[in-house]
């Protein structure tokens, strides 16, 4: 407790020299802050060296992907991409609409962190559209040289594969674009044209692997998951005095709970699990997690690939049956609200509205009167409104507290029954629990957040790097708001962010215990029954 | 040369209206599987059509992002849009009373225009990050549309062409029939200009214009708890549970 209570040192501009200090650390190096948010400089090829790990061949054939780059991969590649613009209307249409206006050349943040001209959104895009138009476009065949036309080559793929994993999906450059290109759906085309030929990236395929066969991104199994909600229930009852449950497999609960896997083990994710629990006790609402479901988080979503996304999704709806709920809850994590939110309707029939058999028979068994699927936060805050949860927000007074929009919440989702709801219902529980909350600059918050720097399947080692220059305008964000209202703790709804954030804060100079849920903060100040 | 540009009139004309009805077929029957509009979005169709009302018309987006690119782009297809308008004397008679209100300031648009173009030419020189991102193509269609709009501001304050002759030219072609043009170098050099945009149109990256009705992220309802969507080739999983 004594790191929150003391407020963060002030982080000073950590500079190139101060930051390198143990030799064998010199790789990865946290960029200075600007002065200005000024917009680099170009530093051509600066992230050419990054390089993600290439699948194996087993994780890519547990996923139905050829194990290594096939024969003859640069017209399958092509055929592929031919595919997915029949399919994509998206991909479609983003292939012809861009004008190179430039809009878009200064809002990545990996761009702004690296320098390097291929993380602008639109040079990203047209390492693909250069291969679009040489095989897809008439004046692409005629005059490649003029148009920007390239032939579908071995440079190519290693580009695609570079720099299709430097971006993390997150949407800020669809909010800039005036015709709304969306990068993150040509990444995602990219990938799933990469899997395709047996090109995949090691982290999210592994994982996507664990999913299927047990269950979720971690790979922990029912036995465990149960001994650990056994621990967290010793630990609650012991700290607070009251006997909140963290069930499993309940049949005939109410609500099912998903939640990223993280939850389960992770700091500080966990303390969310634990405040979840809290407030459905405070409540009164009957709750379960599933050994099945135990995933909220969707990789089908990174690599653009629609079966395995549905196949992922699908485990919750097998669950959902399963267990007889009437409310499926969807834990703190960014792209698996996307995915609950916008997808599992679509996926899975989850969701209301349906006139089809296969929807309808999970539509009528979930209760109307709620929104399905609903996000932590919408349940939380509902209660809260109701007057059914108790505060002692003195709890909060050592947290000076800011808010991380995570950037698939915010561009991809929403919670309530108004456009922009997802800004204002986290926003109000933090006020609701706590004393002190500073907002970041409004240039970096709501539909215009930063990406945390690990999203969209980049959350590993070999990335630290550019996971770590990927932060920068988060980071300054955060550090002139440390600097100027001695704020110690950014709340976040993303388990991506947790991760990512717990890493990368030093070596911008915080704590990483600053990083932590929006249910970490109600866990802190919720009343139970027995304490009032 | 009244044949030939006749001719190339014609052709033109066939190439745009079929590329750009081609295009978007093509982008209409494609289907947008997954719900995406980028967020926060409108909950109503209501408010999707006001949403696209304020990219087409006022380029929201792009005033948000960055307010060189807004003015000068701005400048440009709004000094465009009148000086089409105007030019649609040439091709009516009688002319409808707002065409005729609109021409002088259709007039100065043409300054406007040719502005807009030049500032938005020079970017792609002084940026660096324009600079790196342009195609030769990029700049010759910025030199196309402003040796349109300088040929056609030539005509109208220094070369003085025969506009009734040309106005008869262009009546006629609507009849198929093929009248005298005006002998008038800058003349030839507009309306070869013009004919060559109206080809490259519905190969180019002028299909941005159609194409922005057709983005996901811009023309999606945000509603997908209320509703269900489904792609035909997605409901075809289906089948399988």
């Amino acid at each position: 407790m004594a790191d929150e209570t003391t407020p963060v040192a002030v982080a000073p501009a950590p500079t190139p020299a101060a930051a390198a200090k143990p030799a064998e650390k010199a790789k990865v190096v946290a960029p200075a802050y600007r002065d200005y948010p000024t917009i680099p400089a170009l530093k051509i090829d600066s992230m050419v060296e990054s390089n993600p790990y290439v699948s194996a061949a087993t994780h890519n054939e547990a996923l139905g992907f050829p194990g290594t780059l096939v024969d003859g991969w640069e017209q399958k590649a092509v055929a592929k991409m031919g595919e997915l613009l029949g399919k994509y209307r998206s991909l479609r249409v983003y292939m012809d609409a861009c004008v190179h206006c430039g809009a878009c050349t200064d809002k990545c943040h990996y761009f702004i962190g690296t320098g390097d001209p291929k993380n602008m959104p639109v040079a990203r895009q047209d390492l693909m559209r250069s291969v679009y138009r040489r095989y897809y476009t008439l004046p692409g065949k005629l005059f490649p040289k003029l148009v920007g036309a390239s032939d579908m080559t071995k440079d190519v793929l290693d580009d695609w594969f570079r720099y299709y994993n430097q971006c993390s999906e997150c949407r800020r450059c669809s909010v800039f674009c005036p015709y709304g290109i969306d990068t993150a759906e040509v990444t995602m085309a990219a990938k799933e044209i990469m899997d395709s030929v047996g090109h995949g990236h090691k982290y999210v395929n592994e994982i996507m692997g664990k999913v299927h066969k047990i269950g979720n991104n971690l790979g922990l199994p029912g036995p465990a998951l149960e001994n650990t909600l056994e621990g967290l229930e010793e630990d609650v009852l012991e700290e607070t005095g009251a006997a909140v449950k963290y069930p499993l497999d309940v049949k005939g609960a109410e609500v099912l709970l998903v939640t990223p896997s993280a939850d389960f083990f992770a700091e500080p994710h966990v303390d969310s699990l634990i405040g979840y629990g809290k407030v459905f006790h405070a409540a009164g609402i009957s709750w379960t997690l599933s050994s099945k479901a135990s995933e909220a988080g969707n990789f089908g979503m990174f690599i653009g690939n629609y079966e395995q996304m549905k196949k992922i999704a699908m485990r919750v709806r097998e669950a959902a049956l399963e267990l007889g709920v009437k409310r499926i809850v969807v834990g703190e994590c960014g792209h698996a609200w996307r995915v609950a939110y916008a997808f599992w309707n679509t996926l899975t029939g989850i969701g209301a509205g349906a006139s089809d058999p296969f929807a309808i028979q999970l539509q009528k068994q979930l209760d109307p009167n709620y929104k399905q699927p609903s996000h932590i936060c919408e349940v939380t805050w509902d209660l809260i409104q109701a007057g059914r949860l108790k505060f002692n927000k003195e709890a909060n007074d050592h947290r000076i507290v800011t808010f991380h929009d995570s950037c698939n919440v915010a561009r991809g989702s929403r919670m309530g029954d108004y456009a922009g709801g997802q800004f204002e219902i986290p926003r109000n529980i933090i006020k609701a629990v706590a004393n002190h909350y500073v907002e970041m600059s409004p240039d970096t918050t709501h539909e215009r957040t930063f990406c945390c720097g690990g999203g969209g399947g980049l959350l590993t080692d070999e990335l630290l790097d550019l996971r770590v220059k990927g932060a920068l305008p988060r980071m300054e964000a955060l550090n002139r708001i440390v600097q100027h209202d001695g704020v110690n703790f950014m709340a976040t709804i993303c388990a991506i962010c947790k991760a990512q954030f717990t890493k990368v804060l030093p070596y911008y100079g915080f704590k990483m215990s600053m990083v932590g849920g929006v249910h970490q903060l109600v866990s802190t100040a919720i009343v139970l029954d027995n304490e009032q | 040369m009244n044949i030939a540009f006749a001719i190339l009139f014609y052709a033109a004309t066939l190439i745009l209206v079929g590329g750009i009805a081609y295009r978007v077929y093509e982008y209409a029957r494609t289907p947008a599987p997954l719900k995406i509009p980028t967020t926060p979005a409108p909950t109503t169709t209501g408010g999707v059509a006001f949403r696209m009302f304020r990219e087409v018309v006022f380029f929201e987006s792009l005033f948000k992002s960055n307010l060189w690119i807004w003015a000068l782009g701005w400048l440009f297809h709004v000094g465009l849009a009148l000086v089409l308008l105007r030019h649609l004397r040439y091709f009516t008679e009688p002319v409808n009373f707002i065409i005729a209100f609109i021409q002088p300031f259709g007039m100065y648009a043409g300054f406007a225009m040719a502005a807009g173009l030049a500032g938005l030419w020079a970017r792609r020189f002084l940026v660096e990050r324009i600079r790196y991102i342009s195609t030769p193509s990029d700049h010759l269609m910025l030199a196309l549309l402003l040796g349109i709009a300088g040929t056609g501001l030539l005509m109208k304050f220094v070369m003085h062409t025969d506009v009734v002759a040309v106005k008869t030219f262009f009546l006629g072609l609507m009849v198929f029939e093929i009248n005298r043009l005006p002998v008038h170098p800058g003349l030839y050099l507009h309306l070869g200009m013009v004919v060559l945009l109206m080809i490259i149109f519905p190969v180019s990256k002028l299909l941005h214009a159609p194409g922005l009705f057709f983005s996901p992220t811009r023309n999606q309802v945000d509603n997908p708890r209320e509703t269900r969507h489904l792609a035909p080739w997605a409901a075809k999983f289906e089948a399988k549970n």
